[in-house]
């Protein structure tokens, strides 16, 4: 079981990193405009 | 271009959600082509843009560049957002341009000293987008921070159940096959609590907060049970872990609050969704002042700014900005949005005119006298505070559910506590049965119930132009039985329409329109909407009172007032014997024609009523018009109760008798005349295009130009309502299933995550029957 010592903080941090990317996304404005970013898909970039 | 704009419509078609998927019903613009095509056109749009004095609006930010924020009308598709920002960024100076296709919102961010603002953005206007100008300032809510904060909230929670969830599963799976030795269960134990407990400080703030306002006040709401149970089971575990015990609660505290934020976040976003379309809508209204200076040059400012003894000028076809005295000038004025009467009304020197009206014929300047006591502006939010008192504090259908559930709950765990200890136990063996109790009685899916149904319903509305305003507006519209209407602008359009277009000849028409499309006159606009602008007009002449006319190789042709054409007073077009607005139209050698304007029924105005009469209400209509033009209206759609020139007071005179009678009525109106009466009655209505006073007392606001949003908010409403009621009685379910057991000490930390996620997630599937199906859909 002394794998556990490795793989509970591997775990937790691999959850720390998605929460700490939710949190930067939330602060760069990424979820301030939400059907905006639906329709951007469709634009293309080339031109 | 074509190519790109078929196939976007093809997938922006397959996604069709939102509130703009409206929009996609017609043909999706090639960058711009629709908007222009229902824009007033980029002249009139770049000079309402210029009056609104954007110079005014213009920030800096900490680099010195220069920031403007706008409102953007017309924007309907991904075209729209890439013309807007290309026509922007390829300009000299700009450094970005970044359109929120979410709240219409545009902002251009660009070298200070490379121009002013308007000469910046008219490309965009020449696209057909009409622009106004706002102070970002004036937006900041605290609900939009409230958003954030529940978000982050939501964040943590999640990140916490999902990684207790991991710990836990391996416990679970432990006490089965039985080789987990108590130390290792221990660790996972403390990681649990490592996490959960931060986290339930966190995240439960929002629950904590509340339930102890409510217990302040005497009161207990869902919030109460809520709370109670997350911190015991957190305080319950914790001392489990530490005397190294067999049952930890930590991923059920952290999932109760995970569910109930879901629920709560969803709640706040769609009310915030239509909380920013009815500020829009505000805005777009806000107009501003034109100010006569004492050199004679004009400027324009807010209407708040304007002083009393101030002289304003109002041009021909706008809204008169404030109460005030006419110093200068004749014109008619329409009433319609103030008193409901649908007939202009003329006014000269020495007459008083109240802001909101529509200046329709001529220039005017008018000395702004004081909003003191005696304005019509001041009696009418008057009547509204007394008609605010006289309504009934509404307590909602989960209030009122805590208050019976919450005392149960916690009377059920108490008996739980005294059970377990009379039997023999110890007294923490007993307080654990109790602490299970509370946390299996937990209202997770009774916290998602409302919210769930509230974001569905109000989304599906939103869909069809129905802004849900008021948080408990579904719940009170859903027990209406009474319907009372406004006529001027609630039943018909509030605008006026050429009627007499059959006895007017195609050619004369089209020639008529052709002139009138230079002009903003509600009148000319008028004609313009009924004929087709098929000549090139270059240069049409306006005169303000009187009309318009051009010089054409065979004489001058005129449209306009009937001295101004040359129409003798008592000559009388055979066919069209009606009074009413009207306009002349005068061609070298030729009789004049009349051209008849009234303002029409909404198109759907017949079927709705009769739909509504049909789903059990009753409908009245209480007008502020005249008698005869009343009667004609409510013979026309079929209302047998109503009553004609109904002042303010006597609306909400009318309202009181009904509430009386026992009757919950519904009140759809936009006239100022209306207002009190909006604030009075159970649950409120008004269109987009009413007065802001009336805006802001209803409960909800519909867009578009079809009366049938009030059926169809009625209809979801009603049917809301009968999920929520079904939600309850699951959740009901659920307890009187689960609460036995934990009452007789069966319910282990697995049993209740399985409960509480399986409970959830019945009520979620429920409430989503309210999605309407895309297939057979009529709009």
């Amino acid at each position: 079981m002394s794998v556990l010592v490795f793989l509970i903080p591997i775990a937790l941090f691999l959850g720390a990193l998605g929460l700490a990317a939710f949190l930067w996304s939330l602060r760069s404005g990424q979820y301030d405009d939400l059907d905006g970013a639906a329709n951007r898909i469709l634009i293309d970039d080339d031109d | 271009m074509g190519e790109i704009a078929g196939r976007d419509q093809q997938i922006a078609n397959q996604m069709d959600t939102g509130a703009w998927s409206r929009d996609m019903m017609s043909n999706c613009c090639a960058g711009g082509a629709v908007a222009l095509a229902r824009s007033q056109g980029p002249e009139a749009d770049f000079q309402t843009f210029v009056a609104a004095d954007p110079e005014a609006f213009v920030f800096q930010d900490e680099e010195g560049n220069n920031l403007l924020h706008m409102l953007v009308e017309n924007m309907h598709c991904a075209n729209c957002i890439r013309s807007i920002e290309k026509a922007l960024k390829s300009l000299d100076g700009v450094l970005d341009a970044r359109v929120n296709f979410s709240t219409r919102r545009l902002l251009v961010r660009w070298q200070a000293g490379s121009g002013a603002a308007a000469d910046l953005v008219r490309p965009v206007i020449d696209l057909g987008y009409f622009l106004t100008p706002y102070n970002p300032e004036m937006m900041r809510s605290a609900a939009a921070e409230e958003e954030k904060k529940l978000l982050r909230a939501l964040g943590v929670a999640g990140f916490a159940a999902t990684n207790v969830m991991l710990l836990s599963v391996a416990v679970w799976a432990g006490l089965f096959s039985e080789d987990m030795g108590p130390a290792t269960r221990d660790l996972m134990h403390w990681f649990s609590a490592l996490i959960a407990l931060p986290a339930v400080a966190y995240a439960g703030q929002p629950f904590f907060r509340s339930a102890l306002a409510a217990l302040k006040n005497g009161r207990l709401n869902m919030d109460v049970p809520i709370s109670l149970a997350v911190v015991l089971a957190s305080g319950m575990s914790l001392s489990e872990t530490i005397q190294s015990g067999e049952y930890a609660y930590f991923d059920a505290s952290v999932t109760l609050l995970f569910f109930l934020l879901i629920g709560r976040y969803l709640d706040m976003r769609a009310r915030g969704k239509a909380r920013s379309a009815a500020e829009r809508l505000l805005l777009l209204k806000a107009v501003a002042a034109t100010v006569v200076l004492p050199d004679g040059s004009h400027k324009s400012i807010p209407v708040e700014a304007v002083t009393p003894g101030t002289i304003v000028h109002v041009p021909a076809g706008e809204r008169i900005p404030v109460d005030g005295e006419i110093i200068e000038g004749r014109t008619a004025v329409d009433n319609s949005l103030v008193t409901g009467e649908s007939l202009p009304v003329e006014a000269a020197k020495g007459d008083a005119v109240f802001a909101g009206t529509l200046n329709l014929n001529g220039a005017v300047r008018l000395r702004a006298i004081k909003t003191g006591d005696n304005t019509l502006l001041s009696d009418i939010v008057r009547l509204m505070e007394n008609a605010e008192q006289g309504r009934a504090k509404y307590v909602r259908i989960a209030d009122r559910v805590a208050e019976y559930y919450a005392p149960a709950v916690h009377l059920l765990a108490a008996v739980t506590f005294v059970g377990w200890w009379i039997l023999g136990f110890d007294w923490q063996v007993a307080l654990i049965q109790a602490v299970a109790v509370l946390i299996i009685t937990c209202p997770c899916a009774l916290g998602l119930a409302v919210p769930v149904v509230q974001v569905v319903a109000s989304g599906r509305l939103l869909q069809r132009g129905v802004l849900v305003k008021a948080a408990d507006g579904l719940e009170r519209l859903a027990k209406v039985d009474t319907v009372v209407f406004d006529k001027t602008g609630t039943l018909t359009e509030g605008r006026l329409d050429l009627i007499n277009e059959e006895s007017i000849d195609r050619a004369d028409l089209d020639f008529a329109a052709s002139i009138a499309r230079n002009s903003k006159h509600p009148l000319a606009l008028a004609v313009a909407r009924r004929g087709r602008a098929v000549h090139a007009m270059a240069d049409v002449t306006e005169h303000p009172g009187r009309g318009l006319s051009v010089v054409l190789k065979d004489g001058e042709v005129r449209l306009g007032s009937r001295e101004w054409c040359g129409v003798p007073a008592d000559f009388k077009d055979a066919n069209d014997p009606q009074e009413g607005p009207e306009l002349w139209f005068a061609q070298p050698g030729r009789q004049p024609i009349r051209f008849l304007f009234e303002d029409c029924l909404r198109h759907d105005a017949v079927e709705t009523i009769a739909a509504l009469k049909k789903a059990g209400l009753q409908v009245e209509l209480l007008s502020g018009d005249r008698a005869p033009v009343a009667e004609k209206v409510a013979a026309t759609i079929g209302i047998d109760d109503w009553q004609a020139g109904v002042k303010p007071e006597q609306k909400t005179a009318r309202l009181e008798e009904l509430k009386a009678a026992g009757r919950t009525v519904l009140m759809v109106g936009d006239g100022l005349n209306d207002a009190p009466a909006l604030a009075m009655a159970h649950v409120s209505m008004s269109p987009s295009t009413a007065a802001d006073v009336s805006q802001t007392a209803a409960d909800f606001v519909f867009q578009g130009r079809g009366l049938g949003a009030v059926l169809e908010a009625v209809r979801v409403a009603r049917f809301s309502h009968r999920l929520v009621i079904q939600n309850f009685g699951l959740a009901f379910l659920y307890n009187a299933i689960a609460v036995p057991l934990a009452i007789a000490g069966f319910v282990t930390p697995l049993f209740a995550a399985i409960a509480m996620s399986a409970s959830s997630l019945v009520v979620c599937f429920n409430s989503m029957r309210l999605i309407e199906r895309r297939k057979g859909e009529t709009q």
